[in-house]
């Protein structure tokens, strides 16, 4: 197998009673459609989706280990940000 | 293949969406469908005919299955081994109806394993050579367009089995065709090798098209493969070359060359061990 002309994508599934789309995996494509069908062989197999998404993992920003700590642990003692002190119906789902 | 019960245990509703990603709800196409064979149809034909289109899908899947470990890459190889095991699946329920409505008792892997070549009636095309990509992609691009016409005519069968095993094939085999047909533009659209490959696959595909078309008494379905043929040549910039087509018929039992071993590599194992489970 030769990885020319490809690039690497990643690849978002949505399952039937999932209400978001969660990241499973990625693959290599030569462009968008292609990921997209190979996306359906390769993570739909076993009916586990409704929707896919993919998208070039270059177009990816992400957050580095490096900045882990000023990123997330000034959120670490602010229990106060949980809406605890509401009262949450019953009948109101996905909350 | 003891499966019967696979369907009841991974069709169950899971209230909580912790096994979302193995996959749930699963259902059965033949569920609650009567299997007797309905007034005014002859069982001897049904069971000939759903016989030969199981036959056109096992013998594909087989060669599918082929390309296992010798696709381009890996996502090919799983993308037409996919394709294959949907084929299988059609060839499974086709073959147990054959058995039912012909009144010979013959289950799928009797119709499947212990026929000889001669007694099989799938369309040549499908037994012939994988040979390159190229033409198991024009290969494919022809019999799913062509099978699609057919199934898509037997919905509305009067046989409720066959309507329900057409039903869930149309979706299959929409996405079989929609998958050749952007590999052959990909392809002939491509580098001037692809485009090569792609000519000489449309020329080696061609001589076998009137053999389908002849297999269905339906004569608009021809036309509307042509169609699709013709159309995505166009997209390729290619095309669909005008061939004379070769005489005879898988229908009528006469096969090429290559369905022999093809079935010595299919049977083999069960043949060495009658009743083996696994």
């Amino acid at each position: 197998m030769s990885d020319a002309g490809t690039e690497l994508y990643e690849v978002f599934v949505r399952g039937k009673r999932g209400l978001n789309h969660v990241h499973v995996g990625s693959l290599r494509a030569a462009d968008p459609r292609m990921a997209l069908t190979r996306a359906r062989d390769l993570y739909t197999r076993r009916n586990e989706g409704v929707s896919i998404w993919v998208v070039r993992s270059a177009d990816i920003t992400a957050s580095t280990p490096d900045e882990k700590d000023p990123f997330f642990a000034p959120s670490g003692d602010k229990v106060y940000r949980h809406p605890t002190f509401y009262a949450i119906p019953d009948d109101v789902p996905h909350i | 293949m003891h499966d019967d019960t696979a369907y009841s245990a991974l069709s169950e509703e899971h209230e909580d969406d912790a096994r979302w990603a193995y996959g749930t709800g699963f259902h059965d196409p033949l569920h609650g469908i009567d299997t007797t064979v309905p007034e005014g149809v002859d069982g001897a034909e049904l069971g000939a005919y759903c016989l030969a289109l199981g036959d056109d899908a096992l013998i594909s899947a087989q060669r599918l299955a082929e390309w296992c470990a010798r696709a381009p890459d890996l996502e090919e190889e799983m993308a037409l081994a996919n394709i294959g095991l949907d084929l299988l699946g059609q060839a499974r329920m086709l073959y147990t109806r054959a058995g039912q409505a012909d009144g010979s008792g013959r289950d799928e892997d009797d119709l499947a394993y212990f026929r000889d070549p001669a007694e099989f009636r799938n369309v040549r095309l499908a037994e012939l050579p994988n040979g390159d990509f190229a033409f198991t992609i024009v290969r494919l691009l022809a019999l799913s367009a062509w099978r699609l016409a057919v199934f898509t005519r037997l919905t509305a069968s009067p046989d409720p089995v066959l309507a329900a095993v057409a039903a869930k094939g149309v979706k299959e085999l929409a996405y079989h065709r929609q998958y050749a047909a952007e590999w052959a533009v990909r392809l002939g659209d491509g580098t001037e090798e692809s485009r090569r490959r792609m000519v000489r696959a449309m020329e080696e595909v061609a001589p076998y098209l009137e053999e389908l078309y002849a297999a269905e008494t339906c004569t608009t379905i021809g036309e509307e493969v042509e169609a699709v043929l013709r159309q995505v040549a166009g997209e390729a910039g290619l095309a669909w070359p005008r061939v004379r087509p070769l005489p005879g018929s898988g229908r009528d039992g006469g096969h090429t060359e290559h369905l022999a071993p093809l079935l010595a590599e299919l049977q083999g194992t069960a043949r060495a061990f009658p009743g083996a489970a696994w």
